[in-house]
């Protein structure tokens, strides 16, 4: 048990660690996921999508997987699995409840053949676990590049789109009726997220993108009501889960995931007791 | 509780004095007509009460009026132009509905989605005017205690105020109400109900109402709107809402009695509806 504890949490080295480039691009790739996931997150919850994004990155695997078969570009795949399930999921907007069943459909037969076709794959096995759980040491300055154009480009679509989104998020009904065009701005904000996912899946893993796009915002909504309130401290609490959970993760040398969802987890918890506080003082 | 009064005056095109003109309008869904031939002119300041049973297509002509969906036949005006989807001189309140507790909304924040939520950008520049437009409008509703608690903890009734704020914030020169006293009390459904007349009486707001339950608006109604299986009357409430008139538009015996000032529709009930009752104005709900 002890032996266990020391290799999960140790700082040994740390110093000489953070002085590497490839730890240095690991960093800056972090920050970047945390900005673009932090300032989708609220929308996300609002909208009742953790489940459309759990399946948009779980296509993003799959279509990751298909790219490591064929021999081109991960990314590329990845891409085209998300963009390919943004789009669906998109296009049955917000009811919740064929929503959630197509999702489950989707999300299980593209699992299914992400599987197959990692089975198939007879290259590098870490290329294969990469996917899953993401191999954050392995980004280099064109996945940089990559990842900070996506950022730029949804923080623009969303200064450009953000009114009409938060009012087609939170109040479908009015909204429609002022004329936003709700159902293509579903669409819309499912290829920001399809986008993110894909960029996110080959670096940090398909498992933690539900953790930095969902567990942030689902937590500032605890605490705040506020829109601009909930989006900030949704960066913050990405930002913190991914930083951190990478500086943990370096001298144990273990994948970045279960480090960044354990941080995000804290937030939430912190978040529900402080919202449980707050709210018996309102009452009281 | 202040007036609900208009933070500016609209300019209003000349020769359109009218808020709506349908003439001859007609609506099919495949081969069922929800109405045709349909006349009505609704003037300044009047109060239209719309009636009918679920999928008789009450909320589909709001629909047609707000230009979410285009007319099989016959014209309608909104303000002396077509319908025009996003048009900022309709004011829209829908029914009441339960909010997610959590979600960050506070109430500033929904009537402020009133008022520019269907803009583009960030709408950094007058900021100090929204947000002097905002707390006007939540003033006027008596919302100022809570505007900035989040929505989906107000009860019901407070939650119907705020949507009275929110769509009158834009200074509307016609209000649509879509069933906005379901599920709320008694006392609720009279506050509701008593700031859209300040606002008609104030301001000359026209107030198209769609409801199944004429008496808590019956004082304010100066002319019903009765759909039924794709027959309709238009008339003052004494005209429609009689045993006669609601026989013929029913096809069956139905009698309007009067008890202690309310009006009993019996026998409407026994009508089986034959649409799905879906009642929303959001497309994402609806196929």
């Amino acid at each position: 048990m002890n032996e266990y504890l020391s290799r999960l949490f140790t700082l040994e080295n740390i110093g000489e660690l953070l002085a590497l480039p490839f730890v240095q691009n690991a960093l800056v790739a972090a920050a970047l996921l945390g900005v673009v996931a932090g300032v989708l997150a609220p929308l996300i919850v609002a909208r009742g999508m953790a489940f459309a994004v759990h399946g948009t990155a779980e296509l993003a695997f799959t279509g990751g997987a298909a790219a490591l078969l064929l021999g081109i570009s991960v990314s590329v795949g990845a891409v085209a699995g998300a963009v390919a399930a943004g789009l669906v999921f998109g296009f049955l907007g917000v009811r919740q409840r064929e929503r959630d069943s197509v999702i489950g459909v989707v999300l299980a037969f593209g699992l299914g053949l992400g599987v197959l076709f990692l089975a198939l794959y007879e290259g590098r096995a870490s290329n294969k676990f990469g996917l899953l759980t993401g191999s954050i040491v392995s980004v280099d300055s064109t996945n940089l590049v990559v990842l900070g154009s996506v950022t730029v480009g949804v923080l623009v679509v969303l200064a450009v789109f953000y009114r009409p989104l938060l009012f087609a998020s939170t109040d479908p009904e009015v909204a429609a009726a002022r004329g936003v065009p709700t159902r293509l701005l579903s669409l819309l904000f499912a290829v920001l997220i399809a986008f993110t996912t894909a960029i996110a899946v080959p670096i940090v893993g398909a498992i933690l993108v539900l953790a930095v796009s969902v567990i942030p915002g689902a937590a500032a909504a605890r605490v705040t009501s506020s829109p601009l309130l909930a989006t900030v401290l949704a960066v913050v609490f990405a930002e913190v889960s991914l930083l951190g959970g990478t500086i943990l993760s370096l001298a144990p040398g273990l994948p970045i995931s279960g480090y960044v969802a354990t941080i995000a987890f804290l937030c939430y918890l912190g978040c529900r007791l402080v919202g449980r506080f707050r709210g018996r003082w309102r009452i009281g | 509780m202040a007036n609900v009064a208009p933070t500016t005056q609209r300019a209003r095109t000349p020769g359109s004095d009218r808020p709506v003109t349908l003439r001859g309008a007609a609506l099919r869904f495949g081969d069922r007509t929800l109405w045709d031939g349909l006349d009505l002119d609704i003037a300044r300041g009047e109060f239209v009460a719309v009636l009918g049973p679920n999928g008789s297509g009450k909320t589909t002509l709001l629909r047609v009026l707000l230009g979410l969906q285009p007319l099989h036949a016959g014209t309608a005006l909104v303000e002396g132009r077509p319908p025009r989807r996003g048009s900022g001189v309709i004011g829209y309140v829908p029914q009441q509905k339960a909010l997610a507790e959590d979600l960050t909304l506070r109430a500033r924040d929904l009537v402020g989605l009133g008022l520019d939520g269907h803009r583009l950008g960030l709408g950094l520049r007058g900021r100090t005017q929204r947000r002097e437009r905002v707390r006007v409008a939540l003033e006027s509703v008596g919302a100022t205690q809570y505007a900035d608690a989040p929505v989906g903890r107000l009860s019901g009734g407070e939650q119907q105020r705020l949507r009275v704020a929110q769509a009158l914030v834009g200074d509307p020169a016609l209000l649509f109400c879509d069933e906005p006293l379901l599920s709320l009390d008694l006392a609720h459904q009279r506050i509701v109900t008593r700031l859209i007349e300040q606002r008609r009486r104030a301001a000359g707001t026209a107030v198209l109402f769609v409801t199944h339950e004429i008496n808590p608006v019956l004082p304010l109604v100066d002319r019903v709107l009765y759909l039924v299986d794709g027959r309709f009357r238009v008339g003052t409430p004494d005209e429609v809402m009689t045993s006669e008139s609601l026989s013929a538009l029913y096809r069956t015996d139905v009698d309007v009695l009067w008890v202690r000032g309310r009006l009993v529709v019996v026998g409407a009930d026994a009508v089986p509806h034959t649409a799905d009752d879906h009642h929303t104005m959001s497309e994402d709900d609806r196929r």
